[in-house]
Order: structure tokens, then C-alpha cells, then sequence
């Protein structure tokens, strides 16, 4: 069971004090999306946070996260290649679109035209050719999460966590961006989890749901 | 390991000044062995006691320091009840960077330029008043040190507007103000009574800071002070400054007499704080709601826009002086001249090339020191972690120390601990000095925008593989750019204006751009004097002119990268 390939949250418990926020004990399989659900405050992004490595010493957690097998706890978030997007694409300001995938692109991709190439095709893959060169602050939302997405795949994430990412856009374009984003999922194989308050997300990425801190 | 690295630097800021205390105690109590003093005696005191005046110039000090920092505080507060969310608000905030980048003996030459019954108002006056010579006024240096204490006004209201800006927010003066204003109160009580109680708590400590400067001052004293008697601090320089060594025992005493006279001020003003709590108290009790304000709202804002404009003018009397030939009684204009530009020329490149090479090694090592420490205070925390993080209590309580205790009294101290020592005053120790105020500012300008900086981008950096030290590199720095170079223009330009560490640690062998204005004001050519204080006002006006620059030229293609 601890070899599965996936990620498998065991007997997962996070507590702030002596309050035991969230109990979670749930494998995510290859190109799987688990919805963890909750409302606001109730510790969702605190899971993602501890999966992804960057949970404040506040918080003390409890159980073991597995990605493929491996234990994450000594990894440091730079390690553990595990991709994030977040309710705002969060691009870097500083740098053009095409630059922005450029800094995820994984490194073992050598040769600046290679580099520039594999950009390129990343951005004619969400209909966003010949952006390279263009000031992120000009994009449109959905244009700037198709970019946040690519950037993050580029790395080769070995799982994706998703804090809400879908709940700035409007209705049209949620439904694309969902598409999108479960699509990369499915492909790659990898193993994701969502945090929203929105059935709906849950019910598109169609995987597993769980929900944390439903009673007061 | 990183709270060592904390503390460390926490104790680099405070130990000059408790090194510097000790420097001054020692000597006011007989002991200064290399002086010959090697037993504990009362003498000092004794003798400070004995020299005339002292006890006026002592009340004068606290009086100046008192008075000027109760004007400064309130001309602020009339200014913000009375036009906060305003158009003439929002331009004065505009007009800050520049009025704050003069320096302060720079600015108090101007204004005594300006007020002088030499200067361009009497010429103004003349001719209805029918004078065909400057009155015989003692309008610059009245003994009462009015003038003296003007000048600080105006140079320290717009530093008061300046940390009131920061802290506003954190008062939610749109929101408090609509509820206040709903309840039936006019604009003034309604700020006054719902947002300034929470902004003066967040400013108590540079209220303090701009008290302990100005009782303590020596520059803008010597230029506008009085001279019949002088104030504490301009006299106990004059000792600290006098060949005559053994005259180190009389100034310990009189450096400790004047943190005495400053200790005195800040519990005087703690009874202000008191009093001024209470007549709130007293207005809220009453419940008056001041509607009929209209007048009182064109009124309040007047002083501070007064002081701004004076500092202006200021400059401009300096531009004219240093271009200045003859220029006789009432005539408006003087004569054109190039004399005393050429005569700055030839003499002012070593002192500006002193004053840049000690400002621009300053700023560095304070940017190395204070980035080192700000990394470790953040990464306490944890990697990367989403909770705000601001300066811890004892931090910032060691920030404030040098600039809470008097320039002038730890100073003298550390200039006796390098002659007990038997150092060389030379670059590397004034330009520790001059890291001892430095450090502190850009601190306080660099850790608000260090820690507001949205944790995300660093977690997406490092979920992506990065590592830290590239996270640091390509998204913090380059993230931070105009934050950073804001932070080192005030850094540089705290270095240029200091007067009395250069004076007091440079021994007089390292002279700046600043100590030779100041020389030169006693000397009295004002055309000359003019323009060593223009180019003392040039150096951090073109530094802070290049800090604006450089991001929106770097980033002019990123709209993202825009000021708020
Ligand atoms: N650094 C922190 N220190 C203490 N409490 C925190 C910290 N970060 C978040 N919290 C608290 O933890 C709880 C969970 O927060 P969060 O995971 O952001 O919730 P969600 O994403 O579900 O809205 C909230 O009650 C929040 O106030
Ligand atoms: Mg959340």
C-alpha cells in the first residue's frame, strides 16, 4: 500500500493548539482529483499548505504524506515537485509571460532554444501563441490562468494542489479552465487535490470527495 | 541560529549607543585615565555648574525641544483632520519625498536666509516702510530661540506626516469617518475623535525620536539658535571640539546633563499625551459635534502648507544667494555671478567626495545588515508561511535607541572611548557612525514592503524547484526593487545629512559637504554658504531622484510593477 503510486494522505490531522482542524485519510490515485470541501476558515488551505511544504510552525500535524511511495515530511518544498495554482495566477510581475514559464521550466531541458521552443509550444498548447514576449498584467483573467497552469506543468510536477482556483473566474470561463485543468491531470497521471466550497468543481473534477469542518 | 543572528544585529545597533553612554559617564565622574583623571570626583559637575548661563541654556533646550515637537504634532494633526481625502491632501503627499530630502542644515540655512532683516521679506517691507537699511533686528538667533524653533517645525511636521501616512490605514479613516460623520459629527471632531487616537498610538515612538532630536540639536541651533546663551548641545560641541583635552571632563558632564534635560522632555510629554488624552475624553463626554467647521477647515491645514512653503522658498533664497554678486539693501534682485560657484569649485571636491564615499559605503552595509536580518526574522516563521510578520517588540526598541537617546551625548562618549583607546578617527570608524543612523532608517523603510510581500509567489517559486537562494535573487529582489532602492535613497540620504557624527568621530580630519556648510554659516559669506548647502541638498534630491527612476525605467513594460 505505501508503494502505490499516487499520493496518500494517511491518518493526516492538522491541529492549531488544542483544536484539531482537519482529519483527512485518503489516497489520491494517478490522474485522480480528490475535492476536499469545507467552508471558509475550516483548514483548507492550511492541508495544501502541508502538502506542499510551506505549513506554519502554528500549526502541528500528524500522519504521513506519501507521494509515489516516498515520504514527504523531510523534503523541502523546492524537493518535492509538487505543482500549486491558486485562486489568482499569482504570474510574477516582473517577468513577461514567456518568462514566467521559462523560470518553470524544469531544468534538465538544456540550450536556449530548446528552452524557448518547449515555451513556445507550451503556449500554442492553450491557445496563447505568440504571447511570449507580452506584460502578464495584460492578460485576462482566463488568459492569465491558462499561463499559470503551463507554468506549473512545465516543472513536471509529480501531483497538483489547486486552492480554488477556478473561483475568480466567471461562469464561461470556469467551465474551460476546469476542462483544462482536470484534462492536464488525467494525461500527465498524476495525482491532484482541490480545495473548494463549490459543488460544482467537485462535481466536474469527478473524483472522490471529502469535507473537512462541515459541523460546528 | 537565526535568533542569534537577530540579536546579534540588534546588539550591533545598540552598542554604540551603550558604549557611547558609558563614554560620557566615566569621564563626568572624574575617571579618564589617559586624561590623567584616575579618581572618582564630582569635579566636572562642579565646574559645569560654575560656567555662566549654563542653567539658561539647559531650560532652553528643553523649552526649544518641547515646544518645537507639541508645534510639529499638532500642525499634523490640523493638517489631516482638517484634509484628509482631499485633492490638496493628495498633492501634499506628493510634495513629501522632496521636503524630506532636504537636509536639515541645508534647510535651516535657507529659512535664516529667508528671514533674515537682509532677507527678501524686509526687502519686501522697505519700500512701504520707507527703510533704506536691514533692520536692526535680532530675528535670526533671538534669544528666546523662536526662529530655532520654527525651523524644526517645518523641517519635522513633514518627517510627523510622513509616519502618519503609513499608519493611517491601520486606522480606517474612510470607514470610522462615515460612521462618525453619520452619527451627526463634523469632518475635524469626527477625525480628531475616531481616527488620530489610533494613528498617534502607532507614532508615539518617532514623536519621541523627533523630541529627543530636537532638544538635542546642533546644527540647525548653531544656524538659527541663539547665541546669548547658546543651547546645551551647541555648547557642550563646542567643548567636545576644544583642543584643550581636559575640557572632555567639563562636556561628559554637560552630555549628561543634556540626556538628563531630554529625559525631562519625554516625561513632560508624557503629561502632554496625558492631557491630550483627557481633553478627548472630555470631548467625547460632551458629545459636541462640531458641524459648523467650515472655517476651521480652511484654517487648520494653513501652518503645515506654510512650513512647506517655506522650506521652499528656503531653497530658492539659497539658489539666488549662490548666484548672488552685489546686492544691496532693498534691491529685490542681486547682481549675476559666477564667483561663488567657481570659488565652490575649487574647494568643495574632497568634502563631496568624502560625503558620497561615506554615505554610499554606509548605505551598503546597512542594506547587507538589514536584508540579513529581515531574512531571518521572515524565516523564523517557517518557510515561506503566510502569517504577517513585523519587526519583534525588542528589535525595535534597539532600532529606536539611537535614535531616542541624543546624538550629541553618546557621541561625545564614543569620541572619548576612541581617544581612550587610542584610535585614529578615520573612514571606516566615521563611516560606523554614520551606520549607527543609517541602519536604523532604512529598517524602518525597508520592513513594512519586505513583509507585505505576498508569500505566494515565493511558494509557487519553490513548488516549481527553485532554490531558495534563486527564489531570493529573481523574486524577492527584483519583486522588492523599488522598495529597496526608496530604502537605500534614505539611508544615503541620512548619511548626508549628518553633522555630528562627521564632526565628532571624523575629528575634523574627514570633512563633508555638511560640516563645511555649517563652518562656512558661521563664517558669513552667504553666497558661499548658498551653494555648499545646494549641493548638500543636490546629493540626496539626484539619489532619490535615480531611486524613482530606475524601477519605472526597469519594469516601464510591466504594469503589474506600478506603484500603488
Ligand atoms: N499562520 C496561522 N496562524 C494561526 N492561525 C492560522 C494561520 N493561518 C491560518 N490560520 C487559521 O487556520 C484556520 C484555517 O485557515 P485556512 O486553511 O486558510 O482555511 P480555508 O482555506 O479553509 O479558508 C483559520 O481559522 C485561520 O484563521
Ligand atoms: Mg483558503
Amino acid at each position: 500500500m505505501t508503494d502505490a503510486a499516487g499520493l496518500a494522505l494517511d491518518q493526516l490531522s492538522i491541529a492549531l493548539g488544542d483544536r484539531t482542524l482537519l482529519v483527512v485519510d485518503h489516497p489520491v490515485g494517478p490522474g485522480e482529483v480528490l475535492t476536499v470541501m469545507g467552508p471558509s476558515g475550516s483548514g483548507k488551505s492550511t492541508l495544501l499548505a502541508h502538502v506542499g511544504g510551506f505549513l506554519d510552525p502554528a500549526f502541528r500535524a500528524r500522519g504521513t504524506v506519501r507521494l509515489d511511495g516516498q515520504d514527504l515530511a523531510p523534503l523541502p518544498p523546492e524537493r518535492r515537485r509538487v505543482g500549486l495554482l491558486f485562486q489568482d495566477a499569482l504570474l510574477f510581475p516582473h517577468l513577461s509571460v514567456g518568462e514566467n514559464l521559462l523560470f518553470g521550466l524544469h531544468p534538465k531541458l538544456k540550450g536556449r532554444a530548446a528552452r524557448r521552443a518547449a515555451v513556445e509550444a507550451a503556449l500554442a498548447e492553450v491557445e496563447l501563441a505568440g504571447f511570449f514576449d507580452r506584460d502578464p498584467a495584460t492578460l485576462s483573467g482566463g488568459q492569465q490562468a491558462r499561463v499559470a497552469l503551463q507554468r506549473s506543468l512545465l516543472a513536471e510536477p509529480r501531483a497538483l494542489l489547486l486552492d480554488e482556483p477556478f473561483s475568480r473566474l466567471d461562469a464561461a470561463l470556469k467551465s474551460s479552465v476546469r476542462a483544462l485543468v482536470f484534462d492536464a491531470v488525467r494525461r500527465r497521471a498524476i495525482p491532484a487535490i482541490l480545495v473548494t466550497h463549490d459543488p460544482a468543481d467537485a462535481e466536474a473534477a469527478g473524483g472522490p470527495v471529502v469535507t473537512i469542518g462541515g459541523t460546528p | 541560529m537565526r535568533s542569534i543572528l537577530i540579536a546579534g544585529i540588534a546588539a550591533l545597533l545598540a552598542a554604540p549607543v551603550l558604549i557611547g553612554l558609558a563614554g560620557v559617564v566615566l569621564p563626568a565622574v572624574g575617571y579618564f585615565p589617559a586624561l590623567g583623571g584616575d579618581a572618582l570626583s564630582l569635579q566636572p559637575f562642579r565646574d559645569l555648574l560654575a560656567v555662566p548661563g549654563i542653567i539658561p541654556s539647559a531650560l532652553l533646550s528643553l523649552a526649544t525641544g518641547l515646544a518645537a515637537t507639541l508645534l510639529s504634532v499638532l500642525v499634523v494633526v490640523g493638517f489631516c483632520a482638517a484634509s484628509w481625502g482631499t485633492a490638496s491632501f493628495a498633492a501634499m503627499r506628493r510634495l513629501l519625498a522632496p521636503l524630506l530630502a532636504i537636509p536639515h542644515a541645508a534647510a535651516a540655512l535657507g529659512l535664516a536666509l529667508l528671514i533674515a532683516p537682509s532677507g527678501p521679506l524686509f526687502r519686501l517691507a522697505a519700500l512701504p516702510l520707507g527703510l533704506d537699511r536691514p533692520p536692526d533686528l535680532l530675528v535670526v538667533g533671538d534669544p528666546l530661540g523662536l526662529s530655532l524653533t520654527a525651523g524644526l517645525v517645518a523641517k519635522e511636521a513633514p518627517f510627523l506626516l510622513l509616519v502618519a501616512l503609513a499608519a493611517l490605514p491601520q486606522a480606517k479613516p474612510a470607514r470610522r469617518l462615515r460612521l462618525a460623520r453619520a452619527l451627526g459629527y463634523g469632518r475635524v471632531v469626527a477625525f480628531l475623535l475616531t481616527v488620530w487616537p489610533t494613528v498617534y498610538r502607532q507614532i508615539r515612538l518617532p514623536v519621541l525620536a523627533v523630541l529627543a532630536f530636537a532638544s538635542s540639536v546642533v546644527d540647525v541651533a548653531l544656524i538659527l539658535g541663539p547665541s546669548t546663551p547658546p543651547t546645551l548641545a551647541v555648547r557642550l560641541v563646542g567643548w567636545m571640539n576644544d583642543p584643550d583635552l581636559s575640557l572632555r571632563f567639563l562636556a561628559s558632564a554637560a552630555a549628561l546633563l543634556q540626556l538628563g534635560v531630554t529625559l525631562a522632555a519625554v516625561l513632560l510629554w508624557l503629561g502632554v499625551e496625558r492631557v491630550g488624552t483627557r481633553l478627548l475624553r472630555a470631548a467625547i463626554h460632551g458629545g459636541r459635534r462640531g458641524t459648523a467647521d467650515r472655517v476651521v477647515r480652511q484654517v487648520l491645514p494653513l501652518p503645515f502648507r506654510l512650513g512647506a512653503l517655506a522650506l521652499g522658498l528656503g531653497t530658492a533664497m539659497l539658489l539666488v544667494w549662490s548666484f548672488a554678486g552685489y546686492w544691496p539693501f532693498p534691491s529685490l534682485l542681486p547682481s549675476l555671478s559666477m564667483h561663488n560657484w567657481m570659488r565652490a569649485a575649487a574647494s568643495a571636491g574632497p568634502p563631496l567626495r568624502t560625503t558620497l564615499l561615506v554615505a554610499a559605503m554606509a548605505t551598503f552595509v546597512a542594506l547587507v545588515l538589514v536584508v540579513a536580518l529581515l531574512k531571518a526574522i521572515r524565516a523564523r516563521g517557517g518557510p515561506m508561511v503566510e502569517t504577517k510578520t513585523h519587526l519583534p517588540p525588542a528589535l525595535l526598541a534597539a532600532v529606536y535607541l539611537p535614535l531616542i537617546v541624543p546624538q550629541v551625548a553618546f557621541l561625545s562618549g564614543l569620541q572619548i572611548a576612541i581617544i581612550a583607546l587610542g584610535w585614529t578617527p578615520g573612514l571606516p570608524l566615521l563611516v560606523a557612525a554614520h551606520l549607527v543612523f543609517v541602519a536604523p532608517y532604512l529598517l524602518l523603510s525597508l520592513a513594512d514592503p519586505w513583509f507585505a510581500l505576498d508569500p505566494r509567489y515565493e511558494r509557487i517559486g519553490a513548488s516549481l524547484g527553485r532554490s531558495r537562494p534563486a527564489l531570493f535573487l529573481r523574486l524577492r529582489l527584483p519583486l522588492l526593487l523599488a522598495p529597496l532602492l526608496t530604502a537605500c535613497a534614505i539611508g544615503f540620504a541620512v548619511s548626508v545629512g549628518q553633522y555630528l557624527p562627521t564632526l565628532l568621530i571624523g575629528a575634523g580630519r574627514l570633512p563633508t559637504i555638511t560640516t563645511e556648510a555649517v563652518a562656512l554659516a558661521a563664517g558669513g559669506n552667504r553666497g558661499l554658504t548658498a551653494a555648499y548647502a545646494l549641493l548638500q541638498t543636490a546629493l540626496p534630491c539626484l539619489v532619490f531622484a535615480l531611486a524613482l527612476a530606475l524601477p519605472a525605467l526597469r519594469h516601464r513594460r510591466r504594469r503589474g510593477m506600478k506603484p500603488a
